[in-house]
Protein backbone atom coordinates (compact mmCIF):
# COMPACT_ATOMS: atom_id res chain seq x y z
CA UNK A 1 0.00 0.00 0.00
CA UNK A 2 2.73 2.79 1.03
CA UNK A 3 0.73 5.55 1.77
CA UNK A 4 3.23 7.46 4.57
CA UNK A 5 2.40 8.72 7.53
CA UNK A 6 1.03 12.95 7.39
CA UNK A 7 2.74 15.07 9.17
CA UNK A 8 1.51 16.60 12.80
CA UNK A 9 2.20 20.10 14.67
CA UNK A 10 2.51 19.68 17.95
CA UNK A 11 1.62 22.71 20.65
CA UNK A 12 2.07 22.20 24.24
CA UNK A 13 1.33 24.14 27.40
CA UNK A 14 3.95 24.36 29.53
CA UNK A 15 1.45 24.78 32.62
CA UNK A 16 -1.77 26.01 33.91
CA UNK A 17 -2.04 29.68 33.41
CA UNK A 18 0.65 29.74 30.39
CA UNK A 19 -0.84 29.31 26.60
CA UNK A 20 0.07 26.41 24.63
CA UNK A 21 3.57 27.16 22.29
CA UNK A 22 4.76 25.61 19.09
CA UNK A 23 7.09 22.98 20.60
CA UNK A 24 7.84 20.99 16.44
CA UNK A 25 6.24 17.95 14.72
CA UNK A 26 6.21 14.64 14.00
CA UNK A 27 4.57 11.84 11.89
CA UNK A 28 1.70 9.74 12.83
CA UNK A 29 -1.11 8.15 11.15
CA UNK A 30 -3.90 9.74 12.86
CA UNK A 31 -4.64 12.23 15.39
CA UNK A 32 -4.84 10.00 18.76
CA UNK A 33 -1.01 8.64 17.47
CA UNK A 34 0.18 12.20 17.31
CA UNK A 35 -1.09 12.87 20.54
CA UNK A 36 0.72 9.79 22.32
CA UNK A 37 4.18 10.36 19.86
CA UNK A 38 3.91 13.80 21.14
CA UNK A 39 3.67 12.80 24.58
CA UNK A 40 6.79 10.74 23.86
CA UNK A 41 8.82 13.04 21.79
CA UNK A 42 8.39 16.11 23.67
CA UNK A 43 7.30 15.65 27.27
CA UNK A 44 9.80 12.88 28.54
CA UNK A 45 10.85 15.56 31.28
CA UNK A 46 7.57 17.20 32.62
CA UNK A 47 7.52 20.07 30.04
CA UNK A 48 3.62 19.39 29.43
CA UNK A 49 0.44 19.56 31.16
CA UNK A 50 -1.44 19.79 27.83
CA UNK A 51 -1.16 18.90 24.15
CA UNK A 52 -2.55 20.23 21.40
CA UNK A 53 -1.74 18.05 17.60
CA UNK A 54 -3.11 19.68 14.42
CA UNK A 55 -2.16 18.23 10.90
CA UNK A 56 0.18 20.47 9.02
CA UNK A 57 -1.48 20.65 6.18
CA UNK A 58 -4.64 21.92 8.08
CA UNK A 59 -2.55 25.14 9.04
CA UNK A 60 -2.46 28.55 6.52
CA UNK A 61 0.28 30.44 6.85
CA UNK A 62 1.31 33.93 5.78
CA UNK A 63 4.05 34.68 3.23
CA UNK A 64 6.73 36.31 4.10
CA UNK A 65 7.03 37.94 1.08
CA UNK A 66 3.65 40.10 1.97
CA UNK A 67 5.25 40.85 5.00
CA UNK A 68 5.28 44.38 3.63
CA UNK A 69 1.80 44.98 3.36
CA UNK A 70 0.40 42.75 5.93
CA UNK A 71 2.88 44.44 9.09
CA UNK A 72 4.35 47.64 7.71
CA UNK A 73 1.08 49.72 7.99
CA UNK A 74 1.68 49.14 11.73
CA UNK A 75 4.83 50.60 12.04
CA UNK A 76 3.62 54.47 11.50
CA UNK A 77 0.88 54.33 13.50
CA UNK A 78 2.94 55.23 16.60
CA UNK A 79 -0.38 56.87 18.46
CA UNK A 80 -1.34 53.37 19.31
CA UNK A 81 1.42 53.28 22.11
CA UNK A 82 1.21 55.44 25.01
CA UNK A 83 4.48 57.38 24.46
CA UNK A 84 2.50 59.40 22.11
CA UNK A 85 0.94 61.51 24.15
CA UNK A 86 2.95 64.28 25.59
CA UNK A 87 1.51 65.08 29.94
CA UNK A 88 3.04 67.39 32.18
CA UNK A 89 5.64 65.60 34.83
CA UNK A 90 3.52 66.49 37.55
CA UNK A 91 1.11 63.89 36.21
CA UNK A 92 1.28 60.61 38.44
CA UNK A 93 0.11 57.44 37.82
CA UNK A 94 -0.57 57.67 34.36
CA UNK B 1 14.64 36.48 -11.81
CA UNK B 2 17.32 38.26 -13.04
CA UNK B 3 20.89 37.89 -12.17
CA UNK B 4 21.17 41.26 -10.41
CA UNK B 5 17.85 40.72 -8.42
CA UNK B 6 19.38 37.37 -7.38
CA UNK B 7 22.63 39.09 -6.14
CA UNK B 8 20.64 41.94 -4.15
CA UNK B 9 18.26 38.94 -2.31
CA UNK B 10 21.46 36.89 -1.53
CA UNK B 11 22.80 40.40 0.16
CA UNK B 12 20.39 41.07 1.61
CA UNK B 13 20.28 37.41 3.41
CA UNK B 14 23.70 37.37 4.14
CA UNK B 15 23.08 41.00 6.01
CA UNK B 16 20.37 39.43 8.17
CA UNK B 17 22.50 37.03 9.26
CA UNK B 18 25.20 38.77 10.25
CA UNK B 19 22.94 41.14 11.57
CA UNK B 20 21.81 37.69 13.89
CA UNK B 21 18.42 37.55 12.61
CA UNK B 22 16.38 34.16 12.09
CA UNK B 23 16.06 32.77 8.95
CA UNK B 24 12.64 30.96 9.08
CA UNK B 25 11.28 27.94 6.85
CA UNK B 26 9.33 30.23 4.92
CA UNK B 27 11.58 33.36 4.28
CA UNK B 28 13.44 33.38 0.81
CA UNK B 29 17.02 31.51 0.87
CA UNK B 30 19.43 30.76 -1.46
CA UNK B 31 19.25 27.38 -3.01
CA UNK B 32 22.99 26.85 -1.39
CA UNK B 33 21.99 27.69 2.09
CA UNK B 34 18.66 25.21 1.79
CA UNK B 35 20.99 22.60 0.34
CA UNK B 36 23.41 23.23 2.92
CA UNK B 37 21.38 22.79 5.72
CA UNK B 38 19.22 19.90 4.33
CA UNK B 39 22.82 18.06 4.40
CA UNK B 40 24.09 19.24 8.07
CA UNK B 41 20.83 18.96 9.75
CA UNK B 42 20.11 15.39 8.21
CA UNK B 43 23.47 13.87 8.87
CA UNK B 44 23.23 15.12 12.44
CA UNK B 45 19.55 13.19 12.75
CA UNK B 46 21.00 10.22 11.31
CA UNK B 47 24.14 10.49 13.86
CA UNK B 48 21.29 10.34 16.73
CA UNK B 49 19.47 7.24 15.31
CA UNK B 50 22.00 5.29 14.13
CA UNK B 51 23.66 6.49 17.80
CA UNK B 52 21.29 4.73 19.40
CA UNK B 53 22.33 1.14 18.27
CA UNK B 54 25.88 0.70 19.94
CA UNK B 55 24.31 1.91 23.52
CA UNK B 56 21.09 -0.41 22.43
CA UNK B 57 23.57 -3.38 22.38
CA UNK B 58 23.90 -3.33 26.28
CA UNK B 59 20.00 -2.06 27.70
CA UNK B 60 19.43 -5.62 28.06
CA UNK B 61 22.12 -6.68 29.83
CA UNK B 62 22.99 -3.70 32.45
CA UNK B 63 24.18 -4.16 35.32
CA UNK B 64 21.35 -3.10 37.62
CA UNK B 65 18.14 -2.00 37.50
CA UNK B 66 19.52 1.83 37.78
CA UNK B 67 21.89 1.52 35.01
CA UNK B 68 18.97 0.08 33.10
CA UNK B 69 16.74 2.50 33.47
CA UNK B 70 19.37 5.39 33.14
CA UNK B 71 20.66 3.88 29.78
CA UNK B 72 17.22 3.33 28.19
CA UNK B 73 16.18 6.93 28.81
CA UNK B 74 19.16 8.00 27.33
CA UNK B 75 18.74 6.09 24.17
CA UNK B 76 14.71 7.15 24.21
CA UNK B 77 16.38 10.98 23.92
CA UNK B 78 18.56 9.92 21.13
CA UNK B 79 15.65 9.26 19.37
CA UNK B 80 13.69 12.14 20.44
CA UNK B 81 16.67 14.11 19.06
CA UNK B 82 16.76 12.24 15.59
CA UNK B 83 13.15 13.08 15.51
CA UNK B 84 13.46 16.80 16.74
CA UNK B 85 16.36 16.96 13.79
CA UNK B 86 14.46 15.25 11.20
CA UNK B 87 11.34 17.41 11.53
CA UNK B 88 13.29 20.42 11.32
CA UNK B 89 15.01 19.16 8.39
CA UNK B 90 11.66 18.40 6.35
CA UNK B 91 11.34 22.29 6.84
CA UNK B 92 13.83 22.68 4.52
CA UNK B 93 11.22 20.77 1.95
CA UNK B 94 12.48 17.68 1.92
CA UNK B 95 10.32 14.46 3.62
CA UNK B 96 10.99 12.03 5.58
CA UNK B 97 11.30 9.11 3.42
CA UNK B 98 13.45 10.90 0.88
CA UNK B 99 15.92 11.36 4.48
CA UNK B 100 15.40 8.06 5.06
CA UNK B 101 16.16 6.97 2.02
CA UNK B 102 19.32 8.75 1.74
CA UNK B 103 20.55 7.08 4.98
CA UNK B 104 19.37 3.99 3.95
CA UNK B 105 21.25 3.92 0.45
CA UNK B 106 24.53 5.04 1.79
CA UNK B 107 23.95 8.57 0.08
CA UNK B 108 23.97 10.64 3.36
CA UNK B 109 26.51 10.40 5.89
CA UNK B 110 26.50 9.74 9.95
CA UNK B 111 28.59 10.25 12.82
CA UNK B 112 31.90 7.62 11.82
CA UNK B 113 31.63 7.06 15.97
CA UNK B 114 29.00 4.68 15.75
CA UNK B 115 30.70 2.62 13.27
CA UNK B 116 32.94 1.17 16.14
CA UNK B 117 31.66 -1.72 18.68
CA UNK B 118 30.64 -1.49 22.03
CA UNK B 119 32.21 -4.70 23.04
CA UNK B 120 32.00 -4.24 27.24
CA UNK B 121 29.94 -2.27 30.01
CA UNK B 122 32.40 -0.24 30.46
CA UNK B 123 31.76 1.32 26.71
CA UNK B 124 28.60 2.59 27.91
CA UNK B 125 30.65 4.76 30.53
CA UNK B 126 33.18 6.25 27.63
CA UNK B 127 30.32 6.55 25.26
CA UNK B 128 28.40 8.74 27.59
CA UNK B 129 31.49 10.74 28.39
CA UNK B 130 33.20 10.85 25.91
CA UNK B 131 31.18 10.67 22.79
CA UNK B 132 28.47 12.30 24.18
CA UNK B 133 31.28 15.08 25.79
CA UNK B 134 32.31 15.70 22.30
CA UNK B 135 28.48 16.14 20.96
CA UNK B 136 28.35 19.02 23.39
CA UNK B 137 30.95 20.63 22.17
CA UNK B 138 29.99 20.40 18.84
CA UNK B 139 26.02 21.08 19.55
CA UNK B 140 26.25 24.35 21.91
CA UNK B 141 27.11 26.65 19.51
CA UNK B 142 24.60 25.18 17.37
CA UNK B 143 22.01 27.07 19.56
CA UNK B 144 22.76 30.14 18.21
CA UNK B 145 22.67 29.07 14.64
CA UNK B 146 20.79 31.43 11.92
CA UNK B 147 18.14 28.69 10.77
CA UNK B 148 15.21 28.89 13.47
CA UNK B 149 13.89 25.18 13.38
CA UNK B 150 17.42 23.77 13.55
CA UNK B 151 18.39 26.35 16.67
CA UNK B 152 15.28 25.55 18.70
CA UNK B 153 16.26 21.64 17.99
CA UNK B 154 19.29 22.19 19.12
CA UNK B 155 18.71 24.55 22.32
CA UNK B 156 16.20 20.97 23.34
CA UNK B 157 19.16 19.09 22.51
CA UNK B 158 21.66 20.42 24.40
CA UNK B 159 19.28 20.38 27.95
CA UNK B 160 19.19 16.73 27.79
CA UNK B 161 22.68 16.21 26.87
CA UNK B 162 24.32 16.82 29.75
CA UNK B 163 22.49 14.11 31.81
CA UNK B 164 23.86 11.69 29.46
CA UNK B 165 27.43 12.54 29.90
CA UNK B 166 26.98 12.69 33.16
CA UNK B 167 25.91 9.25 33.38
CA UNK B 168 28.40 7.84 31.32
CA UNK B 169 30.99 9.94 33.77
CA UNK B 170 29.63 8.02 36.99
CA UNK B 171 30.00 4.46 35.05
CA UNK B 172 33.21 5.19 34.71
CA UNK B 173 33.81 6.20 38.24
CA UNK B 174 32.09 3.40 40.08
CA UNK B 175 34.39 1.24 37.69
CA UNK B 176 37.02 2.82 38.20
CA UNK B 177 36.78 2.59 42.10
CA UNK B 178 36.30 -0.83 41.79
CA UNK B 179 38.40 -3.58 41.37
CA UNK B 180 41.49 -3.77 39.39
CA UNK B 181 39.64 -5.68 36.64
CA UNK B 182 36.94 -3.28 36.77
CA UNK B 183 39.41 -0.23 36.77
CA UNK B 184 40.94 -2.20 33.34
CA UNK B 185 37.92 -2.61 31.67
CA UNK B 186 37.30 1.34 32.15
CA UNK B 187 40.99 1.90 30.73
CA UNK B 188 40.41 -0.54 27.64
CA UNK B 189 37.13 1.18 26.83
CA UNK B 190 38.73 4.67 27.16
CA UNK B 191 41.90 3.29 24.99
CA UNK B 192 39.30 2.40 22.42
CA UNK B 193 37.33 5.18 22.81
CA UNK B 194 39.63 8.28 22.69
CA UNK B 195 40.81 8.30 19.06
CA UNK B 196 37.74 8.11 17.41
CA UNK B 197 36.15 11.00 19.91
CA UNK B 198 38.93 12.96 18.42
CA UNK B 199 38.10 12.31 15.00
CA UNK B 200 34.54 12.57 16.02
CA UNK B 201 35.30 16.34 16.04
CA UNK B 202 35.93 16.18 12.19
CA UNK B 203 38.67 16.48 9.54
CA UNK B 204 41.30 19.10 10.67
CA UNK B 205 40.47 22.79 9.44
CA UNK B 206 43.47 22.39 6.59
CA UNK B 207 40.93 19.72 5.31
CA UNK B 208 37.80 20.87 6.19
CA UNK B 209 35.91 22.47 3.09
CA UNK B 210 32.80 23.72 4.33
CA UNK B 211 34.17 25.78 6.94
CA UNK B 212 34.14 28.91 5.32
CA UNK B 213 30.76 29.31 3.96
CA UNK B 214 29.45 27.28 7.62
CA UNK B 215 31.01 30.36 9.56
CA UNK B 216 29.24 33.12 7.46
CA UNK B 217 25.92 31.38 8.16
CA UNK B 218 26.78 29.97 11.92
CA UNK B 219 26.35 26.75 11.28
CA UNK B 220 29.66 26.28 13.18
CA UNK B 221 31.15 28.99 15.37
CA UNK B 222 34.23 27.52 15.95
CA UNK B 223 36.93 25.43 13.82
CA UNK B 224 37.18 21.86 14.01
CA UNK B 225 40.30 22.08 15.90
CA UNK B 226 39.67 24.69 18.11
CA UNK B 227 36.29 22.66 19.18
CA UNK B 228 39.05 19.73 19.22
CA UNK B 229 41.66 21.11 21.36
CA UNK B 230 38.28 22.71 23.88
CA UNK B 231 37.66 18.98 24.08
CA UNK B 232 40.87 17.50 25.19
CA UNK B 233 41.87 20.57 27.33
CA UNK B 234 38.75 19.80 29.07
CA UNK B 235 38.74 15.91 29.31
CA UNK B 236 41.57 15.42 30.43
CA UNK B 237 41.75 16.69 33.88
CA UNK B 238 38.17 13.93 34.22
CA UNK B 239 40.56 11.26 33.06
CA UNK B 240 43.44 12.09 35.94
CA UNK B 241 39.89 12.11 38.69
CA UNK B 242 39.38 8.94 37.08
CA UNK B 243 43.11 7.82 37.59
CA UNK B 244 42.99 6.66 34.02
CA UNK B 245 45.63 7.28 31.39
CA UNK B 246 44.65 8.53 28.03
CA UNK B 247 46.35 6.35 25.16
CA UNK B 248 48.95 9.17 23.97
CA UNK B 249 51.97 9.34 24.97
CA UNK B 250 52.51 13.08 23.00
CA UNK B 251 50.09 14.41 25.36
CA UNK B 252 51.21 16.94 27.42
CA UNK B 253 50.11 20.02 29.22
CA UNK B 254 51.70 23.41 27.28
CA UNK B 255 52.55 26.08 29.81
CA UNK B 256 53.04 28.38 26.88
CA UNK B 257 49.80 28.15 24.86
CA UNK B 258 47.44 27.19 27.92
CA UNK B 259 46.55 24.05 26.12
CA UNK B 260 47.19 20.14 25.86
CA UNK B 261 49.49 19.58 22.97
CA UNK B 262 48.38 16.17 21.42
CA UNK B 263 49.62 13.34 19.29
CA UNK B 264 49.01 12.74 15.82
CA UNK B 265 45.67 11.44 14.74
CA UNK B 266 45.25 8.69 12.39
CA UNK B 267 43.45 10.12 9.45
CA UNK B 268 43.88 7.35 7.47
CA UNK B 269 41.63 5.15 9.65
CA UNK B 270 38.87 8.56 9.88
CA UNK B 271 38.49 8.36 6.36
CA UNK B 272 38.45 4.49 6.18
CA UNK B 273 35.25 4.28 8.19
CA UNK B 274 33.52 7.47 6.87
CA UNK B 275 34.12 5.48 3.40
CA UNK B 276 32.07 2.42 4.59
CA UNK B 277 35.51 -0.12 5.78
CA UNK B 278 34.70 0.74 9.87
CA UNK B 279 34.19 -2.38 12.38
CA UNK B 280 30.30 -1.91 12.10
CA UNK B 281 29.15 0.11 9.43
CA UNK B 282 27.74 -2.73 7.47
CA UNK B 283 25.96 -3.73 10.79
CA UNK B 284 24.40 -0.47 11.41
CA UNK B 285 22.67 -0.16 8.06
CA UNK B 286 21.45 -3.64 8.20
CA UNK B 287 20.08 -2.55 11.62
CA UNK B 288 18.37 0.59 10.02
CA UNK B 289 17.40 -0.97 6.76
CA UNK B 290 15.76 -3.95 8.80
CA UNK B 291 13.71 -2.06 11.12
CA UNK B 292 12.84 0.07 8.13
CA UNK B 293 11.81 -2.92 6.59
CA UNK B 294 10.08 -5.19 8.78
CA UNK B 295 8.29 -2.04 10.12
CA UNK B 296 6.78 -1.50 6.84
CA UNK B 297 4.02 -3.28 7.30
CA UNK B 298 2.90 -1.66 10.77
CA UNK B 299 3.03 1.86 9.52
CA UNK B 300 0.61 0.22 6.24
CA UNK B 301 -1.77 -0.98 9.40
CA UNK B 302 -1.76 1.64 11.45
CA UNK B 303 -3.04 3.91 7.99
CA UNK B 304 -5.22 2.20 6.87
CA UNK B 305 -6.68 1.93 10.59
CA UNK B 306 -6.57 5.20 10.62
CA UNK B 307 -8.76 5.70 7.57
CA UNK B 308 -11.06 3.46 8.74
CA UNK B 309 -12.15 5.57 11.46
CA UNK B 310 -11.99 8.10 9.20
CA UNK B 311 -14.88 7.00 6.98
CA UNK B 312 -16.95 5.51 9.98
CA UNK B 313 -16.73 8.70 11.33
CA UNK B 314 -17.95 10.52 7.96
CA UNK B 315 -20.78 8.67 7.80
CA UNK B 316 -21.63 8.55 11.48
CA UNK B 317 -21.95 12.22 10.75
CA UNK B 318 -24.59 11.91 7.63
FE1 LIG C 1 21.80 13.22 21.18
FE1 LIG D 1 23.39 12.11 23.95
Amino acid sequence: MEKNWPLWEIFVRSKNGLEHRHFGSLHAADAEMALENARDVYTRRSEGVSIWVVESKDITASNPENNGELFEPAHDKVYRHPTFYTLPDEIKHM
Amino acid sequence: MSEAQLKNLEEIFEQRIANDEKIEPKDWMPEKYRKTHIRQISQHAHSEIVGMLPEGNWITRAPSLRRKVALLAKVQDEAGHGLYLYSACETLGISREELYEQLHSGKAKYSSIFNYPTVSWADMGAVGWLVDGAAIINQVPLCNTSYGPYARAMIRVCKEESFHQRQGFEIMMKLCNGAPEQKEMAQDALNRWWWPSLMMLGPTDAESVHTEQSMKWKLKRKTNDELRQQFIDQTVPQADILGLTIPDPDLKWNEETGHYDFGEIDWDEFWQVVKGHGPCNKERMNARVGAWEEGTWVRDAAMSYAEKKKVRKISKAV
